[in-house]
C-alpha cells in the first residue's frame, strides 16, 4: 500500500464548489487535494461534502464538474452542504430524521 | 483461459446449477423445501410470485432457465395459476436442457411433491457432473455491475475501480452491462456523448428522460434514506458516483431485461418500464435489477457498496466490491474487495486489476463471499416493456 494521503478533503474536478471529506472531520483549518487549505465550519463524516465556496441560494452545486442540485439556502465557504441546504432538480430526496444527519454521531 | 460448462445449447456457463423454479407464490414453499438439503450441491430457487400473467415475467424466466449457468430446471406449479408453464418448458426442453414439471394439485400435495421434486433434482445434480467442460475466455463473458447501499464514498473508490476493471474485460471481448437508468438521471448528456452511433445517443437520452418522468410520477427518486446518511443529498450526485461503474469505453447499444449482447463491448440496461406507470417502483430493491441482469445473461455481478450489502444472488456469483474502508472493517466476511484503500492511498489501477483477477478467479469456479455464506436472494415483480428499437444494437 502507497503512503496515506496528507490531504482530508478531495477536490474531484476543477470546477466543482464542494470538497468530498476523505474521513471525519472537525472544525478548524483541513488541507484540499489541490494544495490549497479550508476553514471547515461542521463537523462532517466520510463521503459528506463542504462547501469549497461561499454558494448562494439558487446557485448550481457542482460535484464531479456537473450540477448535483440547487442550494435552497446561502451556503458559506467551509459548511456541510447536504439535504438541509440543498435540493434536487429532479425528484425529492427521501430521507430518516434520524439518518439524514451525516454528522458526527 | 478457463474452463467453463458447455450447454447443448452452445452456451458456455461458469456455475452448473439446477433451477428450482416456483411459478406462483403458492408454490414457493414446495420450491424451497426441494431445494432446502440440496443447495450446497447446486439447487437454488428462483420463481415468480404472482398469479396473473405477464409479458416480461414469461421472457424473464424463460431466459433464467435457460442461462448458461443453468443445467437443468425443476418448475413447481400449483396448477390453477395463470403463468405460462407449457411455454416455459417447451423453450427449457428446445434448449437441450432437462426439464420437469411438477403440479402440486396433480401430485398428491406438498408431501409427495416435496419428494418427488428432492428426487429428480437429485439425479439431476449428478448427472450433472458428466456436463461437458470447454475452454473460456474474457470474449465468453457477460459481466454485470450494480450498486446498492451507495454512500458519499461509493462514487470515488468502487464504482471507478469497476469502471476501469469494465474498460479492461470489454477491451478483451467481454461483454459488460451497466444500470439502471433511475440511477443515471442528470448524466445523460455526458453519457450520450459516449453512444456509438448518434441513434444510439438518442437512445440513451430518451432512457434516461422516460427513468426521470417515472419517477418523477412516482414521487421518489432511486434513492434510500441510507444514501443520504452515507452523504449523498440528491439523485444527481447518487447518478454521477453510479455512472462512474461504466468505465470510460464508448457504449455500444441498449438492452432491456431478458435480451442479451449480440456483441463485447459496454450496453446500458434500461431498466424502467415503458408506457405508464403501471405496477410501481421499476425495481423495488437491488436483488430485482441483478435478477435483470442475469436474464440478460451475465454470468456474474460486481455489485459495489459503501453502506454494505450482503446479498448475493441465484444462478450467478455476486462479488462485492466495498468502497467505505470504515465499512468494510464491519463487514469484511462479506466483502471480496476493499477498494475503500484508494482513499488510503492505494491507486484506482491497482484495485481495477483486483477486480478484474478476482473476476477471472471466480470464472474458474472459485466462490464469493456471498456464494460461500449461502446467499442466493431472487426477486421478480410485474413490469412492462416495448421492444428495443432498431439504432439500440451495434450493426
Amino acid at each position: 500500500m502507497t503512503n496515506a494521503p496528507a490531504h482530508k478533503l478531495l477536490l474531484l474536478s476543477d470546477t466543482d464548489n464542494v470538497l468530498v471529506a476523505l474521513g471525519p472531520l472537525a472544525p478548524g483549518p483541513q488541507p484540499v487535494s489541490d494544495g490549497g487549505m479550508i476553514d471547515v465550519v461542521d463537523d462532517v463524516t466520510l463521503g459528506q461534502k463542504i462547501a469549497r465556496r461561499a454558494i448562494t441560494r439558487g446557485e448550481k452545486v457542482v460535484k464531479y464538474g456537473v450540477s448535483i442540485g440547487s442550494a435552497c439556502t446561502d451556503i458559506a465557504a467551509g459548511e456541510h452542504v447536504h439535504v438541509h441546504n440543498m435540493q434536487s432538480d429532479y425528484t425529492p430526496t427521501y430521507s430518516l430524521q434520524e439518518t439524514e444527519g451525516g454528522a458526527h454521531v | 483461459m478457463f474452463e467453463g460448462y458447455l450447454r447443448a445449447d452452445g452456451r458456455k456457463g461458469i456455475r452448473n446449477t439446477v433451477a428450482v423454479a416456483y411459478l406462483v407464490e403458492c408454490a414457493r414453499h414446495v420450491a424451497n423445501e426441494v431445494a432446502l438439503p440440496l443447495r450446497d450441491r447446486g439447487a437454488q430457487v428462483i420463481g415468480f410470485p404472482g398469479c396473473f400473467p405477464n409479458d416480461y415475467a414469461q421472457t424473464m424466466m424463460e431466459r433464467l432457465c435457460a442461462h448458461p449457468n443453468v443445467g437443468a430446471v425443476l418448475l413447481v406449479s400449483l396448477g390453477c395459476e395463470s403463468f405460462n408453464r407449457f411455454q416455459l418448458e417447451k423453450v427449457i426442453a428446445n434448449s437441450g436442457r432437462p426439464v420437469k414439471s411438477i403440479v402440486i394439485q396433480q401430485t398428491g400435495g406438498t408431501r409427495s411433491s416435496i419428494e418427488t421434486g428432492r428426487r429428480w433434482v437429485a439425479e439431476r445434480i449428478e448427472a450433472l457432473k458428466h456436463t461437458p467442460r470447454a475452454a473460456m475466455g474474457m470474449e465468453d463473458l457477460i459481466i454485470g455491475t450494480v450498486c446498492g447501499g451507495s454512500d458519499g464514498t461509493s462514487g470515488i473508490t468502487g464504482n471507478p475501480a469497476v469502471g476501469r476493471a469494465f474498460d479492461r474485460m470489454g477491451a478483451a471481448g467481454a461483454s459488460c452491462i451497466f444500470e439502471e437508468t433511475g440511477e443515471l438521471i442528470g448524466c445523460e448528456q455526458i453519457m450520450a456523448d459516449r453512444a456509438a452511433t448518434p441513434a444510439l445517443a438518442k437512445e440513451l437520452v430518451q432512457s434516461v428522460n422516460k427513468a426521470a418522468e417515472y419517477y418523477a410520477t412516482l414521487g421518489f427518486g432511486s434513492f434510500a434514506a441510507g444514501n443520504a446518511e452515507g452523504g449523498l443529498s440528491t439523485i444527481e450526485e447518487k447518478s454521477m458516483g453510479a455512472y462512474a461503474k461504466s468505465g470510460a469505453a464508448p457504449i455500444v447499444g441498449l438492452i432491456k431485461p431478458g435480451d442479451i449482447p449480440p456483441t463485447g463491448g459496454l450496453y446500458l440496461l434500461d431498466v424502467v418500464p415503458d408506457g405508464e406507470v403501471r405496477f410501481g417502483f421499476p425495481n423495488i430493491n437491488d436483488n430485482a435489477e441483478i435478477a435483470e441482469m442475469i436474464a440478460c445473461g451475465a454470468h456474474m455481478i460486481l455489485f459495489v457498496t459503501g453502506r454494505g450489502s450482503v446479498v448475493g444472488s441465484a444462478l450467478s456469483p455476486v462479488i462485492k466490491i466495498c468502497a467505505n474502508p470504515d465499512t468494510y472493517q464491519r463487514l469484511s466476511e462479506d466483502m471480496d474487495v476493499n477498494a475503500g484503500r484508494i482513499l488510503q492511498g492505494e491507486s484506482l489501477d491497482t484495485v481495477a486489476g483486483e477486480i478484474h483477477d478476482l473476476v477471472c478467479d471466480v470464472a474458474a469456479g472459485a466462490l464469493t463471499k456471498s456464494e460461500g455464506l449461502g446467499h442466493a436472494e431472487f426477486i421478480l415483480t410485474y413490469k412492462s416493456f416495448e421492444p428495443i428499437g432498431p439504432s439500440c444494437l451495434p450493426v
